[in-house]
This record gives C-alpha cells, sequence and structure tokens, in this order.
C-alpha cells in the first residue's frame, strides 16, 4: 500500500475536539492536495470526522471553512498552477473558493464509530481516558475487515500499552501534535517497541508533508513535552506551597507565575500555561505518568483539589480561556484563586506589594514576543542571564531556582532516555512550548541546585 | 496642435494621509474611512484653499475600479457631494488604471485650453484595503489585458509582470548590481516618506533598509524577481488640485507664486492586447516624456525634480532610463551613486514616491501634481528641496498598466 493508499480513506475520533479539528484540518488538506494531483485523479479520499457531539461538528465544519481560506490564501501561487486546467476558475478568488469546496468535499462528519471501519488511517484525538482509548481502537480493530493503521494523538500515555490492550498487533504509533495542530510546528513520534516499520514511515512521511518538526521520543508516560511540563508545574506548585506562608497563596501564585513568564522570558506564566492546559487535562495526565513511572510522585493535592470544585480551565468552545487558578479578562490574567474563599483576587490589590517583593526583572528585560524577533538571540540571552545571575533580589533568586529546576527536569529525561539527546528536550520546548531557549542551557551555571 | 493656446496653472493641491499596512491608524479589522470620506477630505482641502466650490466649472474624478473595491459606480456624481455650489455643473470620471490620475489632470487640462472651464476641481482616489491582498491583485489585474492573460498570470500578477521585466533585466545587464539597486531605491523612497507626514511609510523606524531591501524573492509565495519591499503597498488615499486659467487663478484669488504653470505634456496609449516589444525598456512612458520635453521646451538637464511612477523598485530604475538619466541599462549605477536621492543630481519622489507615500492606484497621477505643486511653491515642509533657478523645472510621469497608459507633464513655478 502506497502512502497516498493509506490516506485514501481517514477517520478521525475526537474529529470536533480542540487537537481533533486541527488534525482534520491539515490531514484533509493533505488528503485534497493528494487528489489535486493528477496521479490520483481516479481515487476518492474521504476522511470520516468522528465526534460525538452533533453540535460541535457543525462548529468544526464552520472552523475547517475559515481555516481553509486562509491556508488557501497562502497557497495561491501553487493552486493557480494546479487548477490551470480549469477554464472557468480565472480569479484568484475563484481559485480559494473552489480549493475549499475540494477540501470540505474530503470531510464527512458523522457521530457514527461504524464510518472508521473501513479506513486505513485512523487518527486517535480523543480524552485522556485510557480505557475509552482501549474501547474504541479495539472495536475498530475487531470490526474492520482490513488492515488498518493507528496514530493517536495521546500525550502521555504509553504506546505499548494502548496496542497490548486494544490487540492492535503494532498497528499503532504515537504522533503527538502541539495546541494548536494546525499552527505548533511540533510532532512528538513515539514508537512503541512492537509499532510496524512500515507504519513509522508513514508516519514520518506524513510529518513531513505536513511541515512538521519532528522529534522522537522514547515511549515512556508523558513523553518527552508532558515529561518537562508536568514536572516543571508541580515545582512551581510546590515554590507556591514553599512561599505561601510567608506571602499566602494568591500571592506566591502571581510572583511564581510572573517569575516564569517576565523574569524566565516565557510566552505565558505556569500557571497560566496550566490553566491553558486544562486542571482536568493535567489531572488525567499527572495519573498516568505516577502510576508507571517509579518513584515520581508525580501528584498535586491542589489540583485535585481543584477539579474537584470544579475549576477546570481549559477553553471555551468559541476558543477563549475559562477561568482556572487564574482569571482572565479579555484573555488577559485579572486575578488568582483563593481556594479558601473561592474567590478571585484581583491582581491589582495583589500586584504592587507583590512585585516590590520580586524586585524589578533585569534591565534588559524584553517580553517574550520581542525575544523570539531579536536577531541575534543567543548574544542577548547570554547578556540577560548574565545581569539576572548578579541580581540578589527574590525574583531573581525564583528565577534562578526555577531555570535550574527545568535544567535538571530535561536532564533527567536523557538521562532517562525518554529523549535521545538534549537537543530533542530543547526541540520540544523551543517549537511545542514557544520558549525561547531550551531548558538544557548554561544560563545557570554556578548557582547551587535548587 | 497646440498644447499652448492657453496658460494652464495648478494649484491648492491636497493629499490625504496614505492609510494602509505601516501606518499606525491602520487596523485591518476594524472599520476604517470610505471612498466618499477621502473625496470629501481631499476635494474640501482644495476648494478651501480656492474660495470655495463657487469658483469651479467643473470636476473631474480619477478612480480604477471602485466598481470592484467598493462596489461603487457613477463616480462623477460624488464630485457634488464634496460641496454643494458643485451641483448642477459638469463632472467627468477617467479611469486608465494606475494612470487614471495622469488622464483626470489631462482631462481638466484640456477643458480649461479650450476654454469650457477656468477652474477645474480634480480629485484622484482610490480605497482598495477592503480586500486582503491576494483579491485585491484579481481586481488590479485589470489593468492588464483580462480576457488574455488572466487566466495563465500569476496570483499577483501585477508583481508578476513587473518581476519579469526585473527577470528580464537580470539577464541582460546583471542580477546583483540591480538588485543592489533596487535596495537602494527602497531605502530612498522610505527616507524621503519619513519626512512626510501624510505618506505611508512616515512610521518606517526600521535602521536598516538596504538590508531588508536585499530580501531574497520567495517564488514560493510570491513572485520570481522581487521582494515585497519592491513593490508599492495598497493604500487607501486621495489627493485634490484646481486646473486653472490665468482668470481661473484671478477669480480664485490666487496669486502666480502659489501656482504652477503646466508647460507642457505627453498622453500616450499603447496596445493592451499587446505584449511589451522589449521587457527592459519602458516605451510608452519614453514617449510620453519626449512628447513633454517637446511640448515644454524643457530639457532634461534643466528638471529641479522628478515625480516617476515607481509602482515596483524595478520600473523606478526603467523610469530613470525612459527620461533619459541614464542609458539602457545603467540605471543601477545611476541610483546606487546617489543621483536619485534627496541630496542627488535630479531628486525623485520627494515624499516617498508610489513605494514610499503610497499608492492609491486611481489617485496617484493627481497626487504626484501635488507633490509638484507643493514642493516647487515651497509648501514640502520637511521634505522641501531647494529649488535652484538654473533647474526651476519639474517632471511627473505617471504610468497605467504594463505601460500602457502614460501622461507626462512639465512644471514651473508660475511668476
Amino acid at each position: 500500500m502506497t502512502y497516498a493508499d493509506r490516506l485514501e480513506n481517514v477517520a478521525v475520533l475526537g474529529a470536533a475536539g480542540k487537537m481533533g479539528s486541527g488534525i482534520v484540518l491539515l490531514t484533509a488538506i493533505e488528503m485534497a492536495d493528494l487528489g489535486l494531483d493528477t496521479a490520483n485523479g481516479c481515487r476518492n479520499f474521504a476522511l470520516h470526522a468522528i465526534d460525538i457531539s452533533e453540535k460541535a461538528l457543525s462548529g468544526l465544519m464552520t472552523y475547517l471553512r475559515d481555516q481553509v481560506r486562509r491556508a488557501a490564501e497562502k497557497k495561491t501561487v501553487w493552486l493557480r498552477t494546479i487548477y490551470a486546467g480549469r477554464a472557468d476558475l480565472v480569479e484568484n478568488g475563484e481559485i480559494i473558493g473552489q480549493y475549499i469546496e475540494d477540501v470540505l468535499t474530503v470531510v464527512r462528519p458523522t457521530t457514527r464509530l461504524e464510518a472508521a471501519f473501513g479506513a486505513g488511517v485512523v487518527f486517535e484525538a480523543i480524552n485522556e481516558n485510557l480505557d475509552l482509548k482501549v474501547k474504541l481502537l479495539g472495536q475498530i480493530r475487531s470490526r474492520h475487515a482490513g488492515d488498518p493503521w493507528f496514530l493517536t494523538n495521546t500525550s502521555s500515555i504509553p504506546i505499548h500499552e494502548l496496542d497490548k490492550k486494544a490487540a492492535l498487533g503494532g498497528r499503532i504509533i504515537g504522533f503527538h501534535f502541539y495546541n494548536p495542530p494546525a499552527v505548533q510546528k511540533l510532532v512528538e513520534l513515539i514508537r512503541a517497541e512492537t509499532t510496524l516499520p512500515e507504519l513509522a514511515d508513514f508516519a514520518a512521511q506524513y510529518a513531513k508533508k505536513l511541515r512538521k518538526t519532528v522529534v522522537p521520543s522514547r515511549d515512556v508516560a508523558g513523553f518527552i513535552g508532558n515529561g518537562h511540563f508536568i514536572r516543571d508545574a508541580l515545582y512551581a506548585v510546590s515554590e507556591v506551597q514553599r512561599l505561601a506562608g510567608d506571602f499566602g497563596f494568591a500571592e506566591s501564585v502571581y510572583m511564581v507565575n510572573k517569575v516564569s513568564q517576565d523574569f524566565l522570558i516565557r510566552p505565558m506564566g505556569i500557571f497560566q500555561l496550566i490553566d491553558y492546559v486544562g486542571l482536568d487535562v493535567c489531572r488525567s495526565i499527572l495519573r498516568v505518568m505516577n502510576e508507571r513511572l517509579a518513584g515520581g510522585h508525580l501528584q498535586s493535592s491542589l489540583i485535585d483539589r481543584l477539579v474537584e470544585m470544579g475549576i477546570t480551565g481549559g477553553q471555551f468552545a468559541d476558543g477563549s480561556q475559562k477561568d482556572g487558578i487564574v482569571k482572565y479578562e479579555k484573555g488577559r490574567p485579572a486575578g488568582v484563586l483563593d481556594p479558601d474563599k473561592r474567590l478571585y483576587v484581583s491582581f491589582a490589590d495583589i500586584a504592587p506589594r507583590a512585585d516590590g517583593r520580586l524586585g524589578d526583572p533585569p534591565s534588559a528585560a524584553k517580553p517574550w514576543k520581542t525575544v523570539i524577533q531579536v536577531p541575534n538571540r543567543t548574544a542577548y540571552l547570554d547578556g540577560y542571564f548574565r545581569e539576572l545571575a548578579a541580581m540578589r533580589t527574590l525574583g531573581a533568586d525564583l528565577a534562578r531556582r526555577y531555570g535550574l529546576k527545568s535544567r535538571d527536569i530535561g536532564l533527567g529525561l536523557v538521562r532517562d532516555r525518554v529523549a535521545e539527546r538534549e537537543e530533542d528536550v530543547n526541540t520540544v520546548l523551543l517549537t511545542g512550548f514557544y520558549h525561547a531557549y531550551g531548558p538544557v542551557n548554561r544560563y545557570f551555571d554556578g548557582e547551587d541546585t535548587p | 496642435m497646440n498644447k499652448r493656446r492657453r496658460k494652464v496653472f495648478m494649484t491648492a493641491g491636497y493629499q490625504t494621509i496614505a492609510l494602509g499596512t505601516g501606518r499606525k491608524e491602520f487596523n485591518p479589522t476594524t472599520p476604517r474611512p470610505g471612498l466618499e470620506d477621502y473625496i470629501r477630505e481631499a476635494g474640501q482641502g482644495t476648494l478651501k484653499q480656492i474660495g470655495g466650490g463657487a469658483n469651479v466649472d467643473e470636476g473631474v474624478i480619477s478612480n480604477f475600479m471602485a466598481a470592484r473595491f467598493n462596489r461603487q459606480g457613477n463616480l462623477a456624481a460624488l464630485i457634488p457631494m464634496i460641496d454643494e455650489s458643485l451641483r448642477w455643473k459638469p463632472s467627468t470620471r477617467v479611469e486608465g488604471a494606475c494612470g487614471s490620475g495622469g488622464l483626470g489632470l489631462i482631462t481638466a487640462i484640456k477643458s480649461v485650453l479650450a476654454g469650457t472651464a477656468e477652474v477645474v476641481l480634480t480629485v484622484g482616489v482610490e480605497v482598495q484595503n477592503t480586500v486582503k491582498a491576494i483579491y485585491g491583485a484579481d481586481i488590479l489585474a485589470g489593468a492588464g489585458w483580462y480576457r488574455g492573460e488572466r487566466k495563465t498570470g500569476h496570483a499577483y500578477f501585477f508583481p508578476s509582470l513587473f518581476s519579469d521585466r526585473a527577470g528580464a533585466y537580470f539577464e541582460k545587464y546583471g542580477r546583483d548590481k540591480t538588485r543592489r539597486a533596487f535596495a537602494r531605491w527602497y531605502r530612498n523612497a522610505v527616507e524621503n516618506a519619513r519626512l512626510c507626514e501624510t505618506a505611508q511609510e512616515f512610521h518606517n523606524a526600521c535602521e536598516d533598509l538596504e538590508t531588508l531591501g536585499l530580501t531574497e524573492p520567495n517564488p514560493r509565495n510570491f513572485v520570481d524577481h522581487l521582494n515585497v519591499y519592491d513593490c508599492s503597498k495598497v493604500s487607501d488615499a486621495a489627493a485634490a488640485i484646481a486646473v486653472a486659467s490665468e482668470e481661473g487663478l484671478k477669480r480664485c484669488g490666487i496669486a502666480g507664486k502659489d501656482a504652477v504653470e503646466v508647460l507642457g505634456w505627453g498622453q500616450v496609449e499603447a496596445d493592451l492586447t499587446m505584449p511589451p516589444a522589449d521587457l527592459t525598456e519602458l516605451e510608452t512612458s519614453k514617449r510620453a516624456v519626449e512628447k513633454a520635453f517637446e511640448s515644454s521646451g524643457v530639457r532634461r538637464e534643466q528638471l529641479g525634480t522628478v515625480e516617476c511612477h515607481d509602482c515596483f523598485t524595478i520600473s523606478g530604475l526603467l523610469s530613470v532610463e525612459a527620461i533619459g538619466f541614464a542609458g539602457k541599462g545603467e540605471g543601477p549605477d545611476y541610483v546606487l551613486e546617489g543621483k536619485t536621492s534627496r541630496g542627488g543630481e535630479i531628486p525623485f519622489n520627494t515624499s516617498g514616491g508610489l513605494i514610499g507615500w503610497g499608492h492609491p492606484t486611481g489617485g496617484t497621477g493627481v497626487r504626484q501634481a501635488v507633490t509638484v505643486w507643493q514642493q516647487l511653491t515651497g509648501r514640502a515642509g520637511k521634505w522641501q528641496l531647494e529649488i535652484s533657478p538654473k533647474k526651476p523645472y519639474a517632471l511627473s510621469v505617471n504610468m497605467g498598466g504594463n505601460d500602457k497608459t502614460v501622461v507626462a507633464v512639465v512644471y514651473k513655478r508660475a511668476a
């Protein structure tokens, strides 16, 4: 079976979800492009977008129409060559309109799992729930007349477990996109020991066609991305607990969040990131990792407690951020939760005092968005962190401890052979988390390990 | 044919800001002024300086594609909207793609020459940010031969036509130096625009413009031989100027020193359905300039400033050659030696030109006349040149399409 044979009939499970919709978008475009290639003229490409919610599927189609237009506007130069034989399509507008039709024609939204029973490739992007994944994948495998390949978007569950429990016989590989898949360049590729080599080849080709940056991760719960993120988040929580005695919970959250964003030049503060991922999702990942990794103590009573209180973070259907540990106004952080009182304390009430305690960031500080565009980023960062190292403020102290911990986590992933190389850890953080620098660096040398 | 049977003047120029990417006021997602707002602002800006609409006999409005950008036709009837006293007076809309403004000037000049009007209000306008650039490219492609060329043409139709000219030029005269000249042209344009508050690039703060200008073209996303800095941007703007006879100036209470005199012009059309004979030459522009020189009796060496149609850096370069400042293939040296810059031998496009000031397609020709009027009558503010008495003349060249509709005008400050 060729690459195009495999992609002729595809099913995406959880198609209308946050990750699923992006996967449908990218895959439908890839399939439509294959269909426009004269060599594949006789094929009928079909992508079954499977989800439990009719309403969400309707939202998916609206999302796709909008996103395919954007994609088409960016590749009109190429599309004009593809539709050169169509005398009725003259203007860019007409060509773009036709391309949107051609991509959407590939997508078949449905709530019926049976639609996957003829698929050559099944992309799984449902909740991070092992039992549910096993049930659905197993069902498709057993009811399928042919030989489907499974790509799972799990961000934490070991692939060999899914393979074994769903009896897939090595027809599965981890293909972990980052959120949102249409934008984030990174894909973590996770081969189980049993994964069929030809499936691994297909996955590599598919990632290349999607122009993704591929980082291989060993098949260990959490992989590289969550292997770092979860430990990073737990460290932030432990710092809050350490500081809370002196400064109170809300103020400590504010400080650690600020240090992780402004002092460490990250795109968002760590508690914002936890809310962005979703507290409930974080808890699921924690459970998966904690049950499988020896001596990790990967748990957080704070996150458990908040989820039980119904505070989940994540996004609304329109993509806007839900409140979590942090409260958001117009998408910007505006307050911190006081779990005892079950209300949010406004940043305005905390910031002046907390900022005074932290002290100013280094004078060379620039916002993350500016730093990632600085022409000579390495030289800039060298100077910035040299300045940070010489500072004797609470903020600088917290930042150094944090930076060292982040490096420690990165090195641990290499030591545990989750990542083959330090560079892979850095690539994941640079391209999947949009950090301005990788965690394995020398910016915090000469300091004591926290 | 007597182009000078009566003296013709221009005065009371006005230009709106050129709105589009680069201007701090521009936000593609928020509502912006429309066609009527630009026409009204520019028209009233001129009327205020000439004693109001009662002094105007006739209106001319130049525009390229409002029918598609703004779904608006019958633009002649927007002239009376500028001022109540323009109602029931004649008004004409003219169109010649990006040369519309030049045609508007000529239409007004001819009315004055014919003696059927003493004062003509001439407005040029285009509001193009109503669509994204990729769809705007479809609309602008109307300046080419649509039926014969559009289907086989590039997504970015006009940039591609001029990219082909750049490619041919590279092949004939060398790529490296030519690309460096493009980058210098870009730098000159932006540096001039930074001095002119209404220019689209007025806010441009890039420190190293030539390096930016040297960005390697990316054929995958754009065209083969030009990058985006080689191209004028998408602009919304209008400009207006009064074209008048001696009697008209008197009626408006305008002193000679506040007007420029039109000494001669050239108006030339090429066949839209015929490809250019030589891609490395702007033959139509060359012919129009020759006619303008001939009718005015002014020589190239007597020019103190030039407004050329640099819709792309390559068209700027080819204009230098078409006007005769440099021989064929020598334009890059001429530009790289700094001769076209503000302090050079012959300052080109002193308020930024199409690349720096902006290119409201159908309005550009009128804007060029306003720039010349400002420069020659000492109204250019920070971008004012010292006009030497030895070189008191100015030339504007406005081009429509791929060197198809061209109007060149020679001016001098009136006494």
